[in-house]
């Protein structure tokens, strides 16, 4: 279809692309909190991957002597039970968190977008029938539902990872669902049909590049949010498999030594709120930036 | 108005059936035998005979269609019977109504001060906006969302209960029993279920008041030479509750979801915490019912939202 690759459109695009770019970056820099959204993220990135190079213990093994040890200059943030560090599993939780949040979003988006556009693109019984499903699954509480999920599916980390995503699915497939109902009206997909483009091609060449502003903001609030749940669960003792460090799972652990050792429990609880908050942040800026209007709507 | 309200029953009722099947075929979802839904844990019947797994299986109907014992399972929840817990030996709906009222007079009350406090806050933030109360609100709104519920409720176990001693740490006396104790006993979980409330309801409402201040009906208000007190709550106020409104209901689905977190670290014996504790259990019938029960409550709430679009902007046509 060689015809087909250069069009009007793509004539039109070149030039207002550059100041595109040029104020998307002003207006999402020129909030403080935004600037250091980003910031948290990348040092936390930076901390999942460098996390043997930074933990200054195996997080893992246990070190009976150092049972419950006070914060002080061998264990920064003092150490649990098992005498393990906590600076140490602190750091590789970061790995699940971020693992979890970002495989999540993954499948949920790869589930959820094409479902919102055919839903909205085809109308009629398609758009019924996922819609309603999609109503149905959106009146389970989403930490109830993947807590209910990854407990009937069993234990371990990507059951975990699968009952978040089936509890996210339905954010994505609404708001794609609305994108498209309003993108479908535009002259310019008449224009494709005219020129004998088919459905796949309407629906995921041309509608999905227009729908991807507010997905992209959806999905960078939805990391955090998935973060937090999963804290949630396995905070609750879901999903996590020892030796495991997961964050939330850490608050619980130190709630039971709350008058020993406090650092124990409000150091894991505050680098959720820490990494949520981030990308909370970094969300509301690329909202801001990509489209205003959104404002209030995610 | 009243066929926008029909359409919108019809449509809640198929949602209500969608809502069953789902409930239905995720316990399926569990490995194994589904006997151990109904019956123990699958430890236990591994070790019964054959003969008295097909037995049992008869009597809970499992060797029948799944279809038929969908229907089966959906006609009793409607005569009121979700069946019988095997670890406590009672009827789950006997356990239910031990548990939900507690959950739901937490529930209550936190969606009351999520809504009060989150339209106020939010008010005086649009109202001020720039000034300190707006440099005040706007921050915590951003911190009241992020917080992790269960971290809070520990940090405030360990200000005001282990340090300060002001409030007690953990469960809930009947307010009929002693109602200063559970007064105060209620404070921290209520707190931790309507912080994500008041935060996201407050931002909700900043925004949409700062829509709505900037339109000429306010305009002409103003030039009316109406006080600012006026101009706000008599015309600004009902039109930007509208987005709020939407969010509230959203907000009971985060209240059931908190109260799972909230019950376990305040050892609430509410239903969030007999989900988390027959999960464990391995009880099903329970964590079913339960699941089913939040699941409509929410339906119900969400659809009474929709409905009274109506009162608050009799713009909206519903066509």
């Amino acid at each position: 279809m060689a015809e087909s690759r250069i069009t009007v459109s793509d004539f039109l695009e070149i030039a207002p692309r550059v100041s595109e770019w040029r104020r998307f970056q002003r207006v999402f820099f020129s909030r403080g909190m935004v600037v250091f959204g980003l910031v948290v993220l990348l040092l936390l990135l930076l901390t999942a991957i460098f996390a043997a190079w930074l933990a200054p213990y195996d997080p893992y093994q246990p070190l009976p002597k150092d049972s419950l040890a006070q914060p002080g200059k061998e264990h920064l943030l003092g150490s649990d039970l098992l005498g393990r560090d906590t600076l140490s599993r602190l750091i590789y939780g970061s790995r699940t968190a971020l693992m979890v949040g970002f495989i999540s979003v993954g499948i949920a988006s790869i589930i959820g977008i094409p479902l919102g556009i055919i839903a909205g693109y085809s109308g009629g019984f398609a758009n019924i029938i996922i819609m309603r499903i999609m109503d149905a699954l959106m009146c389970f509480p989403m930490l109830l539902l993947s807590l209910v999920i990854a407990a009937v599916l069993g234990n371990g980390i990507h059951n975990v990872i699968i009952a978040l995503s089936v509890a996210t699915i339905p954010g994505y497939a609404r708001v794609t669902h609305g994108v498209t109902l309003s993108i479908k009206e535009n002259d310019y997909i008449m224009a494709q049909w005219a020129m004998g483009s088919g459905y796949a091609r309407t629906m995921f060449k041309h509608i999905l590049p227009n729908a991807f502003p507010p997905l992209i903001v959806l999905m960078t609030m939805q990391l955090g949010n998935l973060i937090l749940a999963e804290a949630g669960l396995s905070f609750l003792g879901i999903g996590i498999t020892p030796p495991g460090a997961a964050w939330g799972a850490m608050v619980n652990d130190g709630y039971r030594y709350l008058l020993k050792n406090p650092v124990l429990s409000f150091a894991p609880g505050l680098a959720i709120m820490l990494v949520v908050f981030a990308f909370n942040m970094v969300g509301d800026g690329l909202r801001d930036a990509l489209d205003p209007r959104l404002r209030g709507l995610l | 108005m009243t066929t926008y309200i029909i359409r919108r029953l019809l449509q809640a009722l198929i949602v209500l059936i969608l809502v069953t099947l789902l409930v239905f075929f995720i316990m399926r979802l569990l490995p194994g035998d589904p006997l151990i839904i109904y019956v123990a844990q699958s430890a236990q019947i591994e070790a019964m005979p054959p003969e008295m797994v097909d037995k049992l299986r008869h009597e809970f109907g499992l060797d029948k269609p799944i279809m038929v014992q969908y229907f089966n399972w959906m006609g009793n929840i409607f005569q009121g019977d979700f069946g019988t817990s095997i670890y406590y030996r009672e009827k789950v709906s006997t356990l239910m109504r031990e548990r939900f009222p507690i959950t739901l007079h937490l529930g209550v009350v936190a969606f009351i001060v999520g809504a009060v406090l989150g339209v106020l806050a939010g008010l005086l933030a649009a109202v001020r906006r720039g000034k300190w109360a707006d440099k005040v609100v706007t921050p915590l709104t951003y911190v009241g969302i992020t917080i992790p519920v269960f971290w809070l409720g520990i940090l405030m176990i360990y200000a005001f209960g282990l340090k300060l001693h002001w409030l007690p740490i953990s469960g809930y006396t009947s307010p009929f029993k002693d109602f200063w104790l559970n007064s105060r006993q209620i404070v921290m979980p209520v707190i931790c279920l309507a912080i994500f409330s008041v935060a996201a309801n407050a931002r909700q409402m900043r925004s949409a008041m700062l829509e709505v201040v900037r339109q000429d009906y306010i305009r002409t208000a103003w030039s009316k030479g109406l006080r600012e007190r006026r101009v706000i709550i008599a015309h600004a106020l009902k039109n930007s509750l509208i987005p709020v409104i939407t969010l509230m209901g959203i907000g009971v689905g985060m209240i059931f979801g908190g109260s799972v977190l909230v019950e376990t670290v305040f050892a609430i014996p509410g239903v969030g915490r007999l989900l988390v504790s027959s999960i464990f259990g391995q009880d099903y019938v329970v964590v079913q019912s339960i699941t089913f029960v939040i699941a409509a409550i929410v339906l119900v709430v969400n659809l009474l939202v929709d409905v009274s679009y109506g009162w608050f902007d009799p713009r909206i046509r519903y066509g």
